[in-house]
């Protein structure tokens, strides 16, 4: 007969947290910031379709690191989620709020019941009228979640990145100087000063795409052409 | 098939919005939700009165296809109302006009609108031009058994073919069939009227504003003959509702143009003071 060996809970969520801990480090980082006109998201990212930013709503956008067949299974679940809701009531109801507290109990969940953790970290951000109305969220592995301000850093070299991103975030920023710190944060661990276009994945969440493109749906995906130009404009 | 693990994901992977609401949330469906066999017989009692929409009119132009609706609906004899909307936009490239019980056929818009985002932001593309024409084909036959209780809806779906480069046409019976129009097109219960009209109006090769003012011409005649469909509204200042779509995507054409092409129609009757 086999025996069943005791294992502590505190050793078991130890070592269940470490192994995903271990998971998100290997992949590359993902830089999320709210600026004056909206939100950037940037990813290192070589692939040109297996993203790991993507629109979930309206005003809604989602960033991962990690396993891509974890998050993307969360990714689209969130899409059915919001899609879901804002049929049933109406779009205006559909928040991030609502969206970042079903991915806490669904990783919380995964976390504690399944086999094995989810090895993935998520933002969920939602742009507002106003820079101070915008809502950054991010979720880890155990299901915990945390309201940030200003950015958000997850993946590989989080605290390299995170330290040269908080050094340059100002409020002031827009689309152009966001996405330009968010490329020298991800430069941080590296020993190049900079990144190819082809290398990076860019999304916003424009905060102003009624007035300016006539749209309710906020997030943009910008092409490689997109990005150079961007970063050619005028500092 | 065997019950495997990667059967069972297979199984749910849909990029269909509709599929995953009939599987998780059927009774948000707009229609299915009473078995066949269980609904009531259509003469069983005195018909159900609900609004129902009328015109739309469909036509391509030299840049794309133009969709226009009037602002009626009725129930019976009496006017249900003046303002109601009857085109909308499908999503950047495409439209739809709907004819019928105007209740289902809002909430089938409703749906349609969200089964082609949905499926733009799983797959991360665009879906084409038919496969659009045939999911909302089959939503419609979804509503089969309530068109035969007499509470039927009939759309009428343009867009922007943008491999191809040019717009197109489709109508629909109650039974789900779709039908490919070729230059124009109309729908409702003053169709016969305005497609009379589309006929010696409409040539090909027209230029955008000669399409909406065709497009206006056409409702303003289906609204003559026609106690169901509403013409153009001086008094209150309600126009008809006009899309265009074309290679940049689909646009709502102003009120103040329209105002400007319903009283240039209603003036050149009036100075020809004639019969029609």
């Amino acid at each position: 007969m086999t025996q069943q060996f005791y294992v502590s809970p505190e050793q078991l969520m130890k070592d269940r947290a470490d192994f995903a801990r271990k998971g998100i480090a290997r992949g590359r980082s993902v830089v999320v910031i709210s600026c004056q006109d909206g939100i950037a998201l940037v990813a290192e990212n070589p692939s040109p379709s297996l993203h790991k930013i993507g629109e979930i709503y309206d005003k809604i956008a989602f960033a991962a690191v990690g396993k891509y067949n974890e998050f993307e299974s969360l990714r689209q679940a969130g899409v059915r989620y919001a899609d879901v809701r804002g049929y049933s009531y109406d779009r205006e109801d559909v928040t991030a709020r609502g969206l970042a507290s079903v991915y806490a109990q669904s990783l919380g969940a995964v976390f504690t019941a399944e086999q094995k953790p989810f090895e993935v970290e998520l933002a969920v951000a939602e742009v507002a009228q106003t820079q101070e109305a915008d809502h950054l969220y991010r979720l880890t592995f155990d299901g915990s979640i945390a309201d940030e301000h200003g950015f958000i850093v997850m993946g590989g070299q989080a605290d390299k990145v995170s330290e040269a991103v908080a050094a340059g975030w100002q409020g002031e920023l827009d689309f152009a100087g966001a996405i330009r710190l968010a490329l020298a944060g991800l430069v941080a661990d590296k020993e190049t000063t900079t990144l190819p276009v082809s290398a990076l994945e860019v999304a916003v969440l424009d905060r102003g795409s009624e007035s300016g493109r006539g749209t309710r749906r906020a997030f943009r995906r910008l092409e490689d052409p997109d990005i150079v130009a961007l970063l050619a404009e005028e500092k | 098939m065997q019950e495997t693990t990667a059967n069972r994901v297979a199984a749910n992977a849909t990029s269909s919005f509709t599929e995953h609401l009939q599987r998780e949330r059927p009774d948000l469906m707009p229609f299915g939700q009473v078995p066949f066999n269980q609904l009531p017989a259509a003469h069983s009692a005195a018909p159900l009165q609900a609004p129902h929409g009328t015109t739309i009119v469909a036509m391509t132009y030299a840049g794309g296809v133009l969709m226009a609706g009037d602002r009626r609906a009725t129930m019976g004899n009496v006017i249900a109302s003046r303002h109601i909307e009857k085109v909308f936009p499908a999503d950047q490239y495409s439209v739809l006009g709907i004819a019928g019980t105007a209740g289902i056929a809002l909430d089938i818009t409703r749906l349609f609108q969200v089964e082609l985002e949905h499926y733009e932001k799983i797959e991360g593309t665009l879906l084409s031009l038919d496969g659009k024409a045939n999911r909302l084909g089959a939503m419609v036959r979804g509503n089969l058994p309530m068109a035969m209780q007499g509470l039927a809806v009939v759309p009428l779906f343009a867009g922007f073919d943008r491999p191809a480069g040019f717009g197109r046409l489709f109508s629909y019976d109650v039974t789900g069939g779709r039908y490919e129009e070729q230059e124009h097109h109309a729908v409702g219960s003053g169709s016969m009227f305005a497609r009379g009209a589309l006929k010696k109006l409409w040539r090909p090769g027209l230029s955008e504003q000669d399409a909406v003012a065709v497009a206006v011409e056409a409702l303003y005649d289906a609204a003559d003959d026609d106690s169901a469909t509403g013409g153009p509204d001086p008094v209150r200042q309600l126009w008809p509702v006009v899309y265009i779509v074309n290679r940049t995507g689909a646009v709502r054409v102003p009120d103040r143009d329209l105002a400007a092409v319903a009283v240039r129609v209603i003036e050149s009757r009036t100075v020809a003071q004639r019969e029609a």
